[in-house]
C-alpha cells in the first residue's frame, strides 16, 4: 500500500476509473495538460488522451450543462469547478437539471455524474476561494453531497461516487490536499456512500465533523482526553444522503453533542444534526448541543484562523457540554 | 442580417420551381402539420373545459417544427425548447402518451411529476426537458460530444425560442459546441414574441442569427412559415453536424395564440400585427402548393381534420379513465433507490393518508 496525500488519492482514483471505464471524461478548466490549479488531474491527458481528459472554455454553467448531456448519452462525466466559490453560474444546471433528471422525467433519464470541487478556508484565499457551500446542495432532493477528510476515503469515496447511479458533488477540502498523508490500497475500492466513519471511540462527548474539520476535531480530543473527557469522533462523509441511524446512535452513546463546520452557522448543516437528534434522541441528551462554525458574514482573508472553528473552539465547546 | 432562405412563396408557389421533397413526402409533411394544429385545439377544448390544466399552443409554427424536424433521423436526437411536441409526436411520440401527458396521471411516462405541455419519449431520442429556459441547450451539445466521442453516427438539434437567445444555455452551449465541433445544430424558432416581450426588447441584434458569428459557426435566417425552406435549412444544418460544424437556424415565425391558456396577448401586441401574421398561415401557403400539383383533393382537409380528431378522441376517452397515480411516486426516482430518509418520510404519510381513506392498497409502507 502506498503512502499518499489526499490529493495525490484523488489523482490516483481518476486514474483508477479511467483504467476501469472507458467511459469515464474528466473536463474542466485547466484539467488538460496543466493538469489543473491543484494538479488534481495530472498526467491523466497524458496518459487517457485529450478526448478522455480536457480543457473547457471558461464556463461553469457550460461545464455541468454539457456533463448533463454527456451523461445522458452514454459517457461517465467527472466535471472540475474550479473551487467550490465559482460554482454558482452552474447552480441552475446542478438543482435544476442534472438533480431532477430521473425523477422529472418518471425514472427514464438519469445523470449519473460526478461534480469534482475543492472547498474550503485555510489558504488564504479570501471570500472567493474559500467558501465551503454544502448547505446549498444539500437541499437539493436527487443530489448527493460527499466530503472526504482522509487520502484512503478520497479514493474510495471518489470511487463509489463515479460508479453510483444519480449524480454527486464531490467536495475536496484544500486545505488538506497536501497537508493529510496515509495509506491507500492500490487499485479499485470503494467507499460506501451514506455510511459515517467513526474516527475516535470515547464515551463522554460526541463530536460530528467532516472534511478539514475532521483533523481539527481530532486535535481537540486528544487535549480534551488530557483533560479525562473521552470524545467521541463522526466523519459524517455524506452529507446527503446522511447516515441518519449512525448519527442518532453516536449521539445517544454520550447524551452530550458538539456539531463543527467551516460554514455559516445559520441555516448551515449543523442545524440539520442538532434537529434530527432533537426528534429522535431528545430524551438522552443530557446538555444543549452547541455548534462550532463559522460566523454568519463573508469568508475573511487576514484573520480567516478566527473565522475558521480551531482546536482551541472546538474543545471550548467540548468542555462547555461535559460540565453542563 | 443574411437574406431570408424561402422555397415556398406565399402565394403558393415555389421560387425555383423544382420542390426539395417529393411529392409524397410533401403530403405526408401536411398531414403532420395538421395534426399539429388539430391537436393544439383539441387540447384547447379541453383546457377550457377542465379537463387539462394548461395547454401552450404551436398555432402558426407548425411549418417551422414539422420542417425542420423532418430531417431527422430515428438515431438522431431532438433537444426540446417548448412547443415541440407535434414534432415529438411526428418523430414517435405516441399520441396515447401525448394526451397523458396532458392529463399528467398515471399513463403518463413521467409519472405526472411535470405540469401540462413537457412531453418527453425515450424510444425517439426526445429527452425530458425542463421549464427552465435554455437548460437544455448545452445537454445537447455535451450529448453531441458524447456521441462523437463514442463514435456514433447521430447528430443532436437543439430547439429553443427567440427568448432563450438570451440565456446562459445559449451562449454556452454555441459556444462549446463551435470550440468541440459537435455533431449539433441550433433551431432558434423565432416567434417574435417571449411572453410578451419582443424582439427589439430581447436583443439590440439585428437577427438572432448574427449571433452565430461571433461563436465562429454560420448562421441563417429561415422562413419559417415556409415548410420547405425549414426542411431544407434544417437539412443542410443536418449535414453540417455530421461534418463536425455546428450551425444555428432561426425560423422566422409567428406565435398566432397566448403564451399559454393562461395569457391574453391582445394586452401587448395589436390586432393588426396578428392578421399581417394570419395572412401568412404556413397551413394556408402549403396547401395553395399541394392542391396546385393536385396532392391535395378539395374537402381533403377537412375530412383529414375530422379523422384525426376522432383519434384524439378515442385516446382521451382511454386517458380519462386511467388508473389512480400511486401514491409511492412521491418519493421514487429521486435517486436509484429509496433512500432511508424517504421510506420513513414516506411512512409516516401514508398512515395518515390510509386513515384519511386516500390510500389505496398498494400504496403500503416501505419496509425500513
Ligand atoms: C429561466 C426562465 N425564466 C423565465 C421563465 C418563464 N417563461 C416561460 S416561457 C418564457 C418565454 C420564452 O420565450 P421563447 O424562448 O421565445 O419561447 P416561446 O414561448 O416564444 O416559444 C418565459 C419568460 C422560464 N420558464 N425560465
Ligand atoms: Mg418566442
Amino acid at each position: 500500500m502506498a503512502t499518499l496525500t489526499l490529493l495525490q488519492a484523488v489523482n490516483d482514483a481518476l486514474k483508477t476509473a479511467m483504467r476501469d471505464d472507458p467511459s469515464v471524461v474528466v473536463f474542466g478548466e485547466d484539467v488538460g495538460p496543466k493538469g489543473g490549479v491543484f494538479l488534481a488531474t495530472e498526467g491523466l491527458t497524458k496518459e487517457f488522451g485529450a478526448n478522455r481528459c480536457f480543457d473547457t472554455p471558461l464556463s461553469e454553467d457550460g461545464i455541468i450543462g454539457t456533463g448533463i448531456g454527456m451523461a445522458l448519452n452514454g459517457l461517465k462525466p467527472v466535471c472540475e469547478i474550479q473551487f467550490q466559490d465559482f460554482i454558482f453560474p452552474a447552480f441552475d444546471q446542478i438543482v435544476s437539471e442534472a438533480a431532477k433528471f430521473r425523477y422529472r422525467s418518471g425514472g427514464q433519464y438519469t445523470c449519473p455524474m460526478v461534480i469534482r470541487t475543492p472547498y474550503g478556508g485555510g489558504i488564504r484565499g479570501g471570500l472567493y476561494h474559500s467558501q465551503s457551500g454544502e448547505a446549498y446542495f444539500c437541499h437539493t432532493p436527487g443530489l448527493k453531497v460527499v466530503i472526504p477528510s482522509t487520502p484512503h476515503d478520497a479514493k474510495g469515496l471518489l470511487l463509489a461516487s463515479i460508479d453510483d447511479p444519480d449524480p454527486v458533488l464531490f467536495l475536496e477540502p484544500k486545505a488538506l490536499y497536501r497537508q493529510v498523508k496515509g495509506e491507500v490500497p492500490e487499485g479499485k475500492y470503494k467507499v460506501d456512500l451514506s455510511t459515517l466513519r467513526t474516527v475516535r471511540e470515547g464515551r463522554n462527548v460526541t463530536v460530528f465533523c467532516y472534511g478539514a474539520m475532521v483533523p481539527v476535531c481530532e486535535r481537540a480530543a486528544v487535549q480534551a482526553a488530557e483533560k479525562g473527557i473521552e470524545t467521541l469522533i463522526v466523519d459524517l462523509r455524506t452529507l446527503l444522503p446522511l447516515d441518519e441511524e449512525g448519527v442518532i446512535e453516536a449521539a445517544k452513546q454520550t447524551g452530550r453533542v458538539v456539531v463543527v463546520h467551516e460554514a455559516p452557522r445559520f441555516c448551515g448543516f449543523g442545524g440539520e444534526i442538532s434537529a434530527i437528534i432533537a426528534e429522535n434522541a431528545i430524551e438522552y441528551m443530557e446538555a444543549p448541543i452547541a455548534r462550532v462554525t463559522g460566523f454568519d458574514t463573508p469568508f475573511p482573508n487576514t484573520l480567516e484562523h478566527h473565522y475558521m472553528p480551531d482546536e482551541r473552539r472546538v474543545l471550548d465547546a467540548i468542555e462547555h457540554v461535559h460540565n453542563y | 442580417m443574411s437574406t431570408l432562405q424561402q422555397v415556398l412563396r406565399q402565394d403558393g408557389t415555389l421560387v425555383s420551381g423544382a420542390s426539395p421533397v417529393s411529392d409524397a413526402r410533401m403530403k405526408e409533411l401536411f398531414v403532420h402539420m395538421v395534426r399539429v394544429r388539430v391537436l393544439d385545439e383539441r387540447m384547447l377544448k379541453l383546457q377550457r373545459a377542465g379537463r387539462v390544466g394548461f395547454v401552450g399552443t404551436a398555432k402558426g409554427l407548425e411549418a417551422a417544427l414539422i420542417g425542420s424536424a423532418s430531417v431527422l433521423r430515428p438515431t438522431d436526437w431532438l433537444w426540446s425548447g417548448l412547443r415541440e411536441g407535434g414534432a415529438a409526436v411526428m418523430r414517435g411520440l405516441p399520441l396515447g402518451e401525448y394526451i397523458a401527458q396532458m392529463y399528467c396521471n398515471s399513463n403518463d411516462t413521467a409519472k405526472g411529476r411535470q405540469m401540462c405541455n413537457h412531453f418527453q419519449h425515450k424510444g425517439s431520442n426526445y429527452p425530458s426537458w425542463s421549464s427552465v429556459i435554455g437548460t437544455q441547450i448545452p445537454h445537447g451539445v455535451g450529448a453531441a460530444y458524447a456521441a462523437k466521442q463514442r463514435g456514433k453516427d447521430e447528430v443532436h438539434a437543439i430547439y429553443f425560442g427567440d427568448g432563450a437567445t438570451s440565456s446562459n444555455g445559449f451562449h454556452s452551449g454555441m459556444n462549446f459546441a463551435g470550440v468541440w465541433k459537435a455533431p449539433c445544430y441550433f433551431v432558434c424558432i423565432d416567434n417574435g414574441w417571449a411572453i410578451s416581450v419582443c424582439s427589439k426588447n430581447q436583443t439590440a441584434a439585428e437577427s438572432y442569427a448574427d449571433k452565430a458569428e461571433a461563436y465562429g459557426i454560420p448562421g441563417k435566417d429561415v422562413d419559417g412559415n415556409d415548410v420547405l425552406a425549414c426542411h431544407q435549412a434544417a437539412k443542410e444544418a443536418h449535414e453540417l453536424a455530421r461534418k463536425g460544424q455546428p450551425s444555428l437556424i432561426v425560423l422566422k415565425t409567428y406565435r398566432m395564440l397566448g403564451h399559454s391558456s393562461s395569457d391574453d396577448p391582445s394586452k401587448y401586441r395589436s390586432d393588426d400585427e396578428v392578421a399581417a401574421w394570419a395572412a401568412k398561415d404556413p397551413l394556408e401557403r402549403f396547401e395553395k402548393l399541394l392542391t396546385a400539383r393536385k396532392l391535395l383533393a378539395a374537402g381533403e382537409r377537412e375530412k383529414l381534420e375530422l379523422a384525426i380528431t376522432a383519434e384524439i378522441d378515442a385516446e382521451i376517452h382511454v386517458q380519462e379513465a386511467a388508473p389512480k397515480m400511486a401514491l409511492k411516486t412521491l418519493v421514487e426516482d429521486v435517486y436509484a433507490d429509496v433512500p432511508l430518509h424517504l421510506r420513513k418520510q414516506y411512512n409516516a404519510f401514508i398512515t395518515i393518508a390510509e386513515r384519511l381513506g386516500h390510500a389505496t392498497p398498494g400504496d403500503g409502507a416501505f419496509p425500513l
